[in-house]
C-alpha cells in the first residue's frame, strides 16, 4: 500500500477520541482471559476489576470535558478517525450516564447471579462491551460509527438478556430481542444507505452542511424515506410506540440487573444518537420529524402508562413505565431547543438513578427464580424492611415526578423546553400522563405500606453491592432534585 | 435572628425529624413527647410575627429572605424567596398553633408505627409553612407538592377501614390539579421572558405586574383555579374530602381541615386572583355559583349524615363555600370575612374533629344513633362541645359570627347580592344540622348502656381544647387584633384585583365600621 496514504490515515486516527471506550474494551478482553483461569463460580474479583475499568474510563471521559467559558477552539474536544468520532461534551455527558448505569448494575449483580445459580464471569465483560458500544453511539458523528456502536451494544445485550440459559423466560427474552432487534437494525441500515444516496456522505456534520446548501433535495422522497427508516431504528431502541412490543417480554424475562441496565444505558445511547443525527444532521427536516415525534411522543406516553396500570408484576410494570418515560424524553426532542435537549440529557441521568435504584430493590426482594415480584408479594414490605421501603418510596416518587426529586427536575426542564417552543398541548398531555402514572406507582406504595404483611421477608439478604448502589441512587435522586443547577449547567454545555 | 426567622420556623420541624429518625421506635412516649416539643418550639419561633405591629401599617412583605437557589445559565432562575404579609400572617400562625394540638391528640389514638407518624407530621408542618411563606412560585409549587406525600401516608397507614381508597383518591385529585398549575407556572415565566420583563426568578411580586393579556389570563386562571378549587374543595370537586376526612386519623383530620384546606383559599387570594385580575372578574359569577351550591349542598348533605365525622366533613364544604363567596365579593368586608373565616374554620372545625376523636376513642364508633345523653355522663365535654358547636354555627360572640356576618355583608354590598340571599340559607341549615346532631348525641336519656360509664375529658384533652376556646372568644369578641394586621395587605390585594380606577369609586371602609357590630 502507498506509504503516504497509511500515514494520512494514521494521522487522523487519534485514539484519544475513543479512549474511554478503548479502556472498557481492553479491560473486557482482559477479563475474558481472567475468566478462563478463574475457578468456576468465583466471579467477585471480575466484578471488582470491571468496576475499576469503569472508574478509569470515567476519569478519561471527564478529562475531555470542556468547562464553561473556554474560548472556542481551546477546548478538550477530541476528533478522530477522519471525523467519524468526536469526544465532545455531548459524548462525555452521555458517557458518564452509561458508566453510572453500568456501575450500579454491576454492583447489584454479583450476589444476584450467585443466588440465581449463574455465577458466570462473562457477564461483566459483556456489560463493559455494551457500555463501549453505547459510547460509540454517543460520540459517533458518522452514521457508520453509530451503526457500529449500535451493533456492539445490541449483540452484547442479546446475550445478556438470555443469560439465564436454563430459564425459558430468559431464553424467550434473548431470542425475541435478537429477532426484533436485528430486524430494526436492518431498517436503520437501509435508512443510512438512502441518506448516503442523497447526500453522498455518511458523516452527520457534512450531511447537515450538504442539506443546508441544497435544501431543495430535502423534499425528495428518498430523503424522507431515509429519515423515516433511521427514525424507526432509533425508536425501536428507545422503545417508543409503535415499536415497543418487545419491551415488556424482554424486560420481564431478562435477569433483573440486565433489565435495569437496558432501561437506562442503551436507551440513553439511542437518545444520544437520535439527537446527534436528527438535530444536527437532519435539521433541515425538523418540521417533518417534529410533527412525527409529536404524535409518537403522545402515543408512547399514553400507551406506556395505560398498559402499566394493568400490570400485577412489578418488573413488567416498570417495563411499561419505561416506555412512558421514553415518551416524556421524546417531548424534549419535539421541543428541539436548548432547554428541551439538555433536559433529555438531564432526564436520562436522572432516570438512570431512579430506575436502577428501584430495580436494585427488586433484585434484593426477589426470591430465587424471581417468582415473587408480583404486587401482592410486596404486601407489608415497607414496615418489615424499613430501609428498602423508604428507598423504594423515594424512587417511586421520583419516577412520578414529585418534587424534590430528580424525576421532577428532569420533567420540569423537558416540559419547560416544550412550552418555550410553544407546544402547550403536548405539555398538557404530558402532565396528564404523569397524573395517570401516579396510579400505578402509588399502588406499589399502597401494598408496601397500607397492607398487612403476609410474610416476614426474612429471605431478603442485604448484600453490600446492592446497598451501595441503592445509596448512590438515593444521593443522585436528591442531589439532582434539590440542587439540579450543576448537572443542568453541564447538560447545557453538552448541547453545544 | 429575625432576618432568618421564617427559615428557622419553616425548617425547624425538619431538624426535629432528623433527630426523630435516631430515636428507637419502641420508645413511643419519647417519640410523641419529642414531636410535641418540636412543634411547640416552632410555635414559639413564629410568635414574634404575632407581635409585630408593622403589619398594621404596611402591606409589604415582612421578614423577607432571598437566596439564589437554582440558576441555570440563561434558562431559568429559581430562588429561595420567602416573606410574610397580612394575608399569610394568620395562616402561618394558625399552622404553628394547630400542630402541637394535633400531636397531642395522638397520645392515645396512635399506637402503631409512632415513629413514622411523628416524622410525617413534622415533614407536613415544614411543607405547609413553606407553602404559606413562599414568594417564588416555583418554591411554592415544591412545598405544595411536598404536602401531598406525608398526608397520603397519614391517611393510608393510620386511617380507617376504607383508607386505601381515600388516600389514593386524595393524592390523585390533588396531584392532577397541581400538575396543570405547573404548566401554567412555566407558561407565565416564558410569557414574561418573551415580553421582555426583567424577571428575577419566579418572583410573584414581579409576576403581578406583568400585565398578561386577558385572553391568555383566562387559560392560566383556569389552570390555577382548578388546582386550588380541588384543594378548597369547591363543588363539584369536593368528593375526595369526605372520604379523606372520614378515613384519616384524628390528627390527620385536624391538620387537613384546619390547614390544608386553607391552601386552596389562600391560593386564590395570593396567586390566582392578583395574577389574573381580568380573568378573575370574568369568572367570579361562575365561581360564586359553585360556592353557593357548595354552601347549600354541603349543609344539606351534612344534615343527612349518620356519622359525626362525615357530618363535620361535609360542613367543611359548606363553610369553605362561605370563604370563597366572601373573597369573590371583592370588597373589604367580604375579603376580611373570608380571611378571618379561614382562621375560624381552622379553629372550630379542628376542634370538632378533636371532639369526634374524643368520643371515638371512648366508644370506637362515630354513629350518631349509638350516642345520646352524653351531657349527663360527660359534663365538661358537653360544655366544650356546646361552645364549639355555637362557634361553628356562627352564634354572636363567637368567631364564626364575625366571619359569616362580614362575608354576607360584603356579598350583599357587591354584585353578588342574590348569591348572598341563597348563601344565608346555609347559615340556617348549619344551625339545623349542628344543633340536631348535638341534641341527638348529648341530650336525652342515656339509652345505650355502653355510654353510662364514659369518662369525662382528661386533663390532656382539656389542655388541647382550651387554647382553641380562647380564640373562639377572642376572635368573636375583639376581632380587631386580627383585622388590623390584615387590612393593609387586603387593601393592596383588592387594588390589584380591581385595578386602580375602580377602587376610587368604591367607598372607603373605615376600620371602625368594619368591626363595629
Amino acid at each position: 500500500m502507498d506509504n503516504t496514504l497509511v500515514q494520512l490515515a494514521m494521522q487522523s486516527v487519534n485514539f484519544g477520541a475513543i479512549m474511554p471506550s478503548l479502556v472498557l474494551v481492553c479491560f473486557g478482553m482482559f477479563l475474558l482471559l481472567v475468566n478462563v483461569f478463574s475457578p468456576r463460580g468465583k466471579t467477585t474479583h471480575v466484578a471488582w476489576i470491571s468496576i475499576i475499568a469503569l472508574v478509569i474510563s470515567g476519569i478519561v471521559s471527564l478529562s475531555a470535558w470542556t468547562p464553561a467559558g473556554t474560548p472556542a477552539g481551546a477546548g478538550n474536544t477530541q476528533f478522530g478517525f477522519a471525523g467519524a468520532v468526536a469526544l465532545d461534551n455531548f459524548a462525555t455527558f452521555f458517557n458518564i450516564t452509561f458508566l453510572l448505569a453500568a456501575g450500579l448494575t454491576i454492583l447489584m449483580s454479583d450476589e444476584y447471579l450467585k443466588r440465581e445459580g449463574y455465577p458466570i464471569g462473562e457477564y461483566y465483560p459483556l456489560i463493559l462491551f455494551t457500555t463501549a458500544g453505547a459510547m460509540w453511539m454517543a460520540s459517533g458523528i458518522d452514521l457508520m460509527t453509530i451503526f457500529l456502536g449500535l451493533e456492539v451494544l445490541s449483540i452484547s445485550l442479546y446475550v445478556l438478556a438470555g443469560f439465564f440459559r436454563g430459564q425459558v423466560r430468559s431464553n424467550e427474552a434473548g431470542l425475541k430481542y435478537f429477532l426484533l432487534g436485528a430486524f430494526s437494525t436492518a431498517f436503520l441500515l437501509y435508512g443510512i444507505a438512502l441518506l448516503y444516496g442523497v447526500a453522498g456522505t455518511t458523516n452527520v456534520a457534512e450531511m447537515g452542511l450538504y442539506f443546508a446548501k441544497n435544501s431543495a433535495i430535502l423534499g425528495n422522497p428518498m430523503t424522507i424515506a431515509g429519515m423515516l427508516l433511521l427514525a424507526t431504528g432509533f425508536l425501536f431502541k428507545i422503545a417508543a410506540v409503535p415499536f415497543h412490543m418487545w419491551t415488556p417480554d424482554v424486560y420481564q424475562g431478562a435477569p433483573t440487573p440486565v433489565t435495569a441496565f437496558m432501561s437506562a444505558g442503551p436507551k440513553a445511547a439511542a437518545f444520544a444518537a437520535f439527537i446527534r443525527v436528527f438535530v444536527f444532521g437532519l435539521a433541515g427536516l425538523q418540521a417533518e420529524w417534529t410533527s412525527l415525534l409529536w404524535v409518537l411522543a403522545v402515543l408512547t406516553m399514553t400507551v406506556g402508562n395505560l398498559m402499566a396500570i394493568y400490570q400485577t408484576n412489578i418488573k413488567r410494570m416498570l417495563a411499561y413505565s419505561s416506555i412512558a418515560h421514553a415518551g416524556y424524553a421524546m417531548v424534549g426532542m419535539v421541543a428541539a431547543n436548548e432547554i428541551g435537549l439538555s433536559g433529555i440529557l438531564f432526564y436520562m441521568l436522572a432516570y438512570t438513578f431512579m430506575n436502577l435504584g428501584a430495580f436494585a430493590i427488586l433484585v434484593l426482594a426477589g426470591r430465587e427464580g424471581e417468582e415473587n415480584l408480583t404486587l401482592e408479594g410486596f404486601a407489608g414490605f415497607g414496615f418489615k424492611r424499613p430501609f428498602l421501603g423508604i428507598a423504594m418510596t423515594i424512587f417511586l416518587f421520583s419516577l412520578m415526578g414529585i418534587p424534590p426529586t430528580a424525576g421532577f427536575a428532569g420533567k420540569f426542564y423537558i416540559f419547560a423546553g416544550a412550552l418555550k417552543a410553544g407546544y402547550v398541548w403536548l405539555v398538557v398531555i404530558g402532565v396528564l400522563n404523569s397524573a395517570l402514572s401516579l396510579y400505578y406507582y402509588l399502588r406499589v406504595m399502597v401494598t408496601m405500606y397500607f397492607r398487612e404483611p403476609s410474610e416476614d421477608f426474612a429471605w431478603v439478604k442485604m448484600h453490600a453491592g446492592a446497598v451501595v448502589s441503592i445509596v448512590l441512587a438515593i444521593i443522585g435522586v436528591f442531589y439532582m432534585g434539590i440542587i439540579p443547577g450543576a448537572v443542568m449547567e453541564m447538560a447545557k454545555l453538552a448541547i453545544f | 435572628m429575625t432576618e432568618h426567622l421564617l427559615s428557622l420556623m419553616t425548617f425547624f420541624p425538619i431538624l426535629g425529624l432528623l433527630v426523630i429518625l435516631f430515636i428507637p421506635k419502641e420508645n413511643e412516649g419519647l417519640l410523641k413527647g419529642f414531636a410535641l416539643v418540636v412543634t411547640l418550639i416552632t410555635f414559639v419561633i413564629s410568635l414574634p410575627l404575632a407581635f409585630n405591629d408593622s403589619f398594621k401599617t404596611s402591606a409589604a412583605m415582612h421578614y423577607k429572605e432571598f437566596a439564589q437557589w437554582i440558576t441555570i445559565g440563561d434558562y431559568f432562575q429559581m430562588n429561595y424567596h420567602v416573606g410574610v404579609d397580612g394575608i399569610s400572617l394568620w395562616l402561618v400562625l394558625l399552622t404553628t398553633f394547630i400542630m402541637p394540638i394535633a400531636i397531642l391528640s395522638t397520645w392515645k389514638a396512635v399506637d402503631k408505627n409512632v415513629k413514622a407518624f411523628m416524622a410525617l407530621c413534622l415533614l407536613l408542618e415544614t411543607a405547609m409553612l413553606g407553602a404559606f411563606v413562599s414568594l417564588d412560585l416555583f418554591l411554592f409549587y415544591i412545598f405544595w407538592e411536598l404536602m401531598l406525600i406525608p398526608m397520603y401516608f397519614l391517611i393510608g397507614i393510620w386511617g380507617g377501614g376504607n383508607r386505601i381508597y381515600a388516600a389514593v383518591k386524595f393524592f390523585i385529585y390533588t396531584a392532577v390539579g397541581s400538575l396543570l398549575m405547573l404548566v401554567a407556572i412555566i407558561f407565565i415565566y416564558y410569557y414574561g421572558v418573551r415580553s421582555g420583563v426583567a424577571l428575577n426568578g419566579f418572583n410573584i411580586t414581579e409576576f403581578y405586574q406583568m400585565g398578561i393579556p386577558p385572553h391568555i389570563q383566562t387559560w392560566l386562571f383556569l389552570a390555577f383555579a382548578f388546582s386550588f378549587a380541588i384543594k378548597v374543595p369547591m363543588f363539584p370537586l369536593h368528593t375526595w374530602l369526605p372520604d379523606a376526612h372520614t378515613e384519616a386519623p384524628t390528627a390527620g383530620s385536624v391538620i387537613l381541615a384546619a390547614i390544608l384546606l386553607k391552601m386552596g383559599t389562600y391560593g386564590y387570594v395570593r396567586f390566582a386572583m392578583p395574577l389574573f385580575p381580568d380573568a378573575t372578574q370574568q369568572f367570579i359569577p361562575f365561581l360564586s355559583v359553585l360556592a353557593v351550591i357548595g354552601i347549600i349542598y354541603g349543609a344539606l348533605v351534612a344534615m343527612m349524615q349518620d356519622d359525626v365525622k362525615k357530618l363535620v366533613a361535609y360542613s367543611s364544604v359548606s363553610h369553605l363555600g362561605f370563604v370563597m363567596l366572601g373573597i369573590f365579593a371583592l370588597n373589604m368586608q367580604g375579603m376580611a370575612g373570608g380571611m378571618i373565616q379561614m382562621v375560624n374554620h381552622g379553629i372550630s372545625t379542628g376542634a370538632l374533629f378533636l371532639i369526634v376523636g374524643f368520643i371515638y376513642e371512648r366508644r370506637h364508633t362515630r354513629e350518631i344513633k349509638e350516642f345520646g345523653g352524653l351531657a349527663k355522663t360527660m359534663p365538661i365535654f358537653a360544655t366544650i362541645f356546646m361552645i364549639i358547636t355555637f362557634s361553628s354555627i356562627g352564634l354572636p360572640g363567637t368567631n364564626g359570627f364575625v366571619g359569616e356576618f362580614l362575608i354576607l355583608m360584603g356579598a350583599f354590598q357587591s354584585e353578588l347580592r342574590w348569591f348572598a340571599v341563597f348563601a344565608t340559607t346555609g347559615v340556617i341549615f348549619a344551625a339545623v344540622y349542628m344543633l340536631w346532631m348535638f341534641q341527638r348525641v348529648m341530650f336525652g336519656e342515656v339509652k345505650n348502656p355502653a355510654n353510662e360509664k364514659l369518662k369525662d375529658l382528661s386533663a390532656r384533652e382539656i389542655v388541647m381544647m382550651l387554647p382553641l376556646l380562647l380564640f373562639v372568644f377572642w376572635i368573636g369578641l375583639y376581632p380587631n387584633t386580627f383585622f388590623e394586621k390584615m387590612n393593609p395587605s387586603m387593601q393592596q390585594l383588592l387594588d390589584q384585583v380591581k385595578g386602580q380606577q375602580q377602587v376610587a369609586v368604591v367607598e372607603k371602609v373605615e376600620p371602625r365600621q368594619l368591626h363595629g357590630h
